[in-house]
């Protein structure tokens, strides 16, 4: 290559893209071998289709020329037979790279999905979930179509076309350098596309993620949308979105045209200038016509491979882009997970501590206070504890530490003594049970959202159908019964199609049959009906018995379950003590819990 | 119409079909992409102008140059007459330059037709499934939704954006070929016909193939979504109760019958490919051997066989690329049907034909023997019994439903807001069938605030403002005064301006309710329907928005749904429910005198206060 400057600053610059790529190899390694197996392939077969109108030219100047029949007989067999491998190097490159590739993809996508379940969920806080679905979807497949196909072109062809270059210069040297010259502006448009291309590439791959996330909530939010009557509303949203993905892709678009253009015009530029150089040479009897003529039909069958240059680079560029974002996933580090030395609590308690406990959350602007704020509050073994506070006191919030949802940000929550950070995961999370505000359900059976937490109980066992069977008595979710499957009812996505009281039932019966140390219950119960309710608490107050529980409480019905309670404000524990007592001492306490009940009284 | 199997999404997980099923399929799916094309014909005719222009003059190009050797080379090198090259080459490269451009304007083009379509097909896609009813959402699930709005949209944007050009090219150059080649030496023509034959069937064998294929990509794909979407939405509880093992062997199965699937297709393509490759060198090999021999037999000229060869190489040349567009084509296809067959499910609350417009409600409601049972048969609402054949809510008055769960008190205020319509009898305000009324009137007259407190991305103000889009800042401000949540937002980090999060994580749910209050109260309704909407509230903000319901509901109709008897004292009339039918009605100081069902109730809750 000549050392013009243009031409080395495509070269960073693609380092930074192979860079990029190269990230994919310990996906790739297994795969390796056959996809450069495939590559070998490939490039036998590209050899063999230029060899094919070699082998002809022979026939026709050779055999044919000369009448002897058996020689070309022979001749027609060879092509023939280059014919014939030409198809099995094409099949066999195919072949060979179609599963790896695969492979690949099913191996990335496994990771990416391992890594966000892992991900603590403050990441995912701040993910909308279109944005990683796109990545699951789109990025990844489009890095296995990359490897299957678009690599292994790009290698192909940009080798067929400096091997192509390289025999320009055999039959004359200014007919080579005219070529090569002439060339050049591909590398400096290539340069000038990445800068640009990759750019509106990253952006359309977001906002499709965003279209993505605006499609899901509206699905998920349909019946807000139902009940206001925005449809239109939310169409309106939604069109401006698809409008500005539309524009970006338009933008792309034009710059795809443009390097199509290049692609296209510098071959047939750095021909005619050949041309032009052939001819003159060919005046000046340094060049046979038959070897132009030669010339020629080499650099037409260079066109192809130059051509397609364009696609493949931008091909390139999206499958890095697509790396770059589904390596955002992994690069994202895990902050909440198993401690290099972890304890273990042989003899479970179920002593619940909180001792100097601050949190906010990552992104909380520095002017504010933290939202739990030196709390301290110590459950005995057994007892039970309901948290009382006003909205958005932090009670959800507090509720997300013990199993280390989100991670204290000083002090610390301690189980039977032992800092929770200082557990696994996985014994920290069985020792504790949690029933979220608002019921998260699988599209699953109800045995199986049970059940969720069991993983130890075979889930066709008599034991398992007695632990289903305690849960739901104690949750009161006697209606699965009436199910058109009973307790083997699908219920559908995120359990849409239970009445919110049905849902809470079942989060509840899920951490009864979980059967934890301390069970973390936040407003369990404020979806039943008072019937029900009472129910439930006659019934949990039985579990409850050898259970530590912490529970958030609204209502007096839900405090009476509780021991001891505790009035959360401003992120500290205001008061602890019992229900009669708070309501002599505590003013924040009565203003909170009898509001009603004085108004009732009226 | 399509056969009731496979009306709409039914039957969509099919990988087989009868004729009868495929043809109605394949129909509705051009159907719908016909209609879609239709507005863009001119756009679609300019792209195709182009594309033939810019093939047209790139294949010139090699014949410039061979008449360049042939004949202005000759007369540079021996008569010294330079003209006829610099006339060439010039006119080469404007032939070649044109054609770049057209390449390059060729591209903008489709790529204006690809977003197009895409954009109207997204807009269908969110409009329909928005119009669709709830009880098709509550069976069809939101990830299906959401991977026929991504990935199968994907298939379809691959198949315009990719391969149409190579398609035009290839069906071009193959006739032209085919026909030259006649001309030139009828037997090479008929050998290729003959050829042509076995092309065909490889062809309709992969076409067939990959079809079923290719449904399977898009079945397993939607399951994919499924239950990735479902993780993430659900992460708490996934890593809560240690489902992070269970979810990846569970995730890693549909994973690899993905990965199965498009292994299947893509091995298809595979034995395609090099069967054409095959198919196109056996051809040049008869043609050389048949013309060769009558070469030497003196039958045919050495110049025409040549050009023979490179007719048949020329024919195939592009016929991969063909190959490439069946491929994107039965992927798009495959995608087309699943998206025709959402967009052609029927809503089964329907907008109605000739609606009666409505433009101040006064709300009354009345229930003219009204009955409601789900589809699988189940009657769970059933006012059209006894003495209430017709319930009347007069305008203005405060209702409380009273019952256990499933009592029908929800699918009653989910009749009211026409998010079902009742399987007998009918629904009216102000005398007016719910199913004749103009929607929009319908719902700016009645809105339902449920226990589900959904926030969308945006602000809180956003969010407000769903009730009213476009509410005044002081508006939006005034509602949340109204219900007392102005407080909270005010000490969020940027008050109305606060991002609620992703689901509104970071709003608790009595936060949410009251945002939902707001809103409510910012539409401002005739009538308005809370069920369940207090719930996840504190006793003081609960007081705070008894005493702004109070206020509020002074002059508005008012379903409430409530397990808590502190609503219902603010109710000037209870109805008891139970097993879908109303069994006690009359204020509440009377039931409680009448020593019912509701005076029982009444009497547990005094007590749970205590």
């Amino acid at each position: 290559m000549t050392t013009s400057h243009a031409d080395t600053a495509p070269q960073t610059q693609r380092l930074s893209t192979l860079r990029a790529l190269a990230r994919l190899l310990p996906f790739a390694k297994p795969a390796l071998p056959r996809l450069i197996g495939g590559l070998i392939v490939g490039l036998a077969a590209a050899v063999t289709s230029l060899l094919i109108p070699l082998a002809l030219q022979y026939v026709i100047d050779g055999p044919l020329t000369s009448g002897d029949r058996t020689a070309f007989l022979w001749a027609a067999f060879g092509v023939l037979a280059l014919g014939v491998g030409e198809a099995l190097f094409v099949f066999l490159r195919r072949t060979l790279v179609l599963t790896p590739a695969a492979a690949v993809e099913y191996s990335v996508r496994q990771a990416f999905y391992r890594r966000l379940q892992r991900l603590q969920v403050a990441f995912h806080d701040r993910w909308q979930s279109g944005q990683l679905l796109s990545r699951m979807m789109q990025d990844i497949g489009l890095i296995r179509r990359w490897l299957a196909f678009g690599s292994i072109l790009l290698v192909i062809n940009v080798t067929t076309m400096i091997i192509g270059m390289a025999l320009l210069f055999r039959w004359h040297w200014a007919l080579g350098v005219g070529f090569v010259v002439c060339s050049i502006p591909i590398w400096v448009v290539g340069w000038r596309f990445e800068q640009r291309y990759g750019v509106l590439t990253r952006t359309s791959q977001d906002q499709a993620g965003d279209l993505a996330t605006a499609v899901e909530e509206s699905v998920h939010g349909i019946r807000v949308l139902k009940a206001f009557g925005r449809g239109g509303h939310a169409l309106g949203d939604f069109e401006r979105k698809a409008e500005t993905l539309r524009a970006t892709e338009m933008s792309k678009a034009r710059e795809m045209g443009v390097i199509w253009f290049w692609y296209e015009l510098v071959p047939i530029m750095a021909q005619s200038t050949c041309f032009i150089i052939g001819v003159v040479l060919a005046a000046q009897g340094q060049l046979t016509v038959g070897e132009l003529f030669a010339f020629f039909a080499l650099a037409a069958a260079m066109l192809w491979p130059m051509g397609s240059l364009g696609f493949l680079f931008s091909f390139l560029i999206d499958t890095r882009t697509a790396t770059d974002r589904v390596f955002e996933v992994f690069d994202a580090p895990i902050l909440i997970e198993d401690p290099a030395e972890p304890r273990a609590i042989a003899e479970p308690r179920g002593a619940l501590a909180f001792r100097g406990v601050h949190f906010r959350y990552p992104d909380a602007k520095e002017p504010e206070a933290d939202l739990i704020d030196g709390l301290d509050l110590v459950l005995r073994p057994g007892e039970t504890m309901a948290l009382v506070g006003a909205t958005g006191s932090g009670k959800t919030t507090l509720t997300a530490l013990p199993t280390r949802l989100y991670d204290v940000t000083a002090g610390s929550v301690e189980i039977d003594g032992v800092d929770v950070r200082e557990l696994r995961l996985e014994e920290l999370r069985s020792l504790i049970g949690v029933a979220f505000e608002e019921p998260i359900l699988f599209s699953a059976s109800v045995r199986e959202n049970v059940l969720l937490g069991r993983h130890d109980l075979d889930p066709g066992s008599a034991e398992a159908d007695s632990v289903l069977r305690e849960a739901l008595d104690v949750a009161q979710a006697g209606f699965v019964h009436d199910l058109p499957d009973g307790v083997d009812t699908e219920v559908g996505e995120e359990g849409l199609s239970l009445s919110g009281g049905q849902r809470q039932r079942l989060a509840l019966a899920r951490v009864v049959a979980a059967n934890p140390s301390v069970m973390v219950l936040d407003d369990p119960l404020s979806a039943l009906d008072v019937d029900t309710e009472a129910l439930v608490e006659a019934a949990l107050r039985r579990v409850l018995s050898g259970t530590t529980a912490l529970i958030v409480a609204h209502r007096p019905s839900t405090v009476a379950l509780a021991d001891r309670v505790a009035v959360m404000r401003d992120g500290r524990i205001d008061a602890v003590g019992t229900h009669g007592e708070l309501l002599r001492s505590s003013e924040h306490y009565r203003y909170l819990i009898s509001s009603i009940e004085e108004e009732g009284r009226r | 119409m399509s056969p009731e199997t496979v009306r709409g999404t039914r039957g969509e997980d099919r990988e087989h079909y009868t004729r009868a099923e495929s043809r109605a399929i394949r129909r509705r799916s051009l159907r719908l992409l016909g209609s879609i094309l239709k507005p863009l014909r001119r756009l679609v005719l300019l792209t195709m102008v182009v594309v033939i222009a810019s093939t047209a003059l790139r294949a010139v190009g090699p014949t410039l140059l061979a008449f360049g050797i042939d004949e202005a080379l000759p007369r540079a090198v021996d008569q010294g007459d330079w003209w006829p090259a610099i006339g060439i080459g010039a006119a080469f490269l404007a032939t070649g330059g044109i054609g770049a451009a057209l390449v390059g304007w060729y591209v903008i083009l489709i790529a204006r037709v690809t977003q197009a379509v895409m954009l109207e097909l997204r807009m269908r896609i969110f409009r329909h499934t928005q119009r669709l009813s709830l009880e098709f959402h509550e069976g069809y699930t939101s990830g299906r939704i959401i991977s026929r709005q991504t990935s199968d949209l994907e298939s379809i944007q691959e198949l315009l954006h990719g391969s149409l050009n190579e398609l035009v090219d290839a069906v071009l150059l193959g006739t032209f070929t085919l026909i030259a080649l006649f001309l030139l030496d009828w037997r090479s023509g008929l050998v290729l016909l003959g050829f042509g034959l076995p092309l065909v069937v490889l062809m309709w064998w992969f076409v067939r193939e990959s079809q079923k294929g290719f449904r399977s990509t898009r079945v397993v794909s939607a399951r994919l979504i499924v239950q990735f979407v479902e993780t993430m939405t659900g992460i708490r509880a996934v890593q809560a109760f240690r489902r992070e093992k269970r979810n990846d062997a569970v995730f890693g199965r549909v994973s690899d019958d993905y990965r199965r699937a498009n292994v299947r297709v893509i091995r298809l393509f595979g034995a395609l490919d090099p069967g054409l490759i095959l198919l196109a060198n056996l051809t040049i090999a008869v043609v050389l051997l048949w013309g060769g021999l009558r070469v030497m037999d003196a039958g045919l000229a050495i110049g025409v066989l040549l050009a023979a060869v490179l007719y048949v190489r020329n024919f195939f040349g592009p016929i991969e690329d063909v190959a490439m567009f069946l491929n994107s084509y039965q992927s798009a296809a495959a995608a087309l049907e699943k998206v025709s067959g959402v967009l052609e499910e029927e809503p089964t609350v329907r907008d109605p034909e000739a609606p009666v417009r409505m433009s101040a409600a006064r709300g009354e409601l009345s229930f003219e023997g009204v009955r409601f049972g789900y589809a699988s048969g189940r009657t769970v609402l059933d006012l059209a019994g006894d003495e209430q054949r017709d319930l009347v809510l007069p305008a203005g008055q405060t209702v409380a439903l009273v019952g256990t769960t499933g009592a029908g008190k929800s699918t009653l205020a989910k009749l009211v807001a026409r998010f079902y319509d009742p399987s007998e009898g009918r629904v009216a305000l102000d005398g007016v069938d719910l199913r004749d009324l103009a929607p929009a009137d319908l719902r700016r007259a009645i809105v339902m605030v449920t226990q589900e407190a959904y926030l969308f991305s945006g602000t809180v103000a956003d969010n407000i403002a769903l009730g009213k889009p476009d509410a005044t800042p002081d508006e939006i401000r005034a509602a949340a005064r109204a219900v007392g949540a102005d407080a909270f937002i005010e000490s969020l980090p940027d008050g109305y301006g606060t991002d609620v999060n992703k689901r509104g994580g970071r709003v608790s749910a009595g936060q949410r309710q009251l945002i939902s209050f707001a809103r409510a109260f910012l539409a401002d309704p005739a009538v308005l329907i809370l069920d369940e909407a207090t719930a996840s509230l504190d006793l003081p903000s609960e007081r705070q928005v008894q005493d702004a319901l109070q206020r509020l509901l002074a002059d508005r109709t008012a379903i409430i749904i409530a397990h808590r008897l502190s609503t219902v004292a603010i109710a000037d009339r209870v109805l008891v429910m139970e097993h879908g039918r109303v069994i006690e009605d009359g204020t509440p100081g009377e039931l409680i005198a009448g020593g019912g069902k509701f005076a029982g109730l009444h009497a547990a809750w005094e007590e749970s206060l205590a």
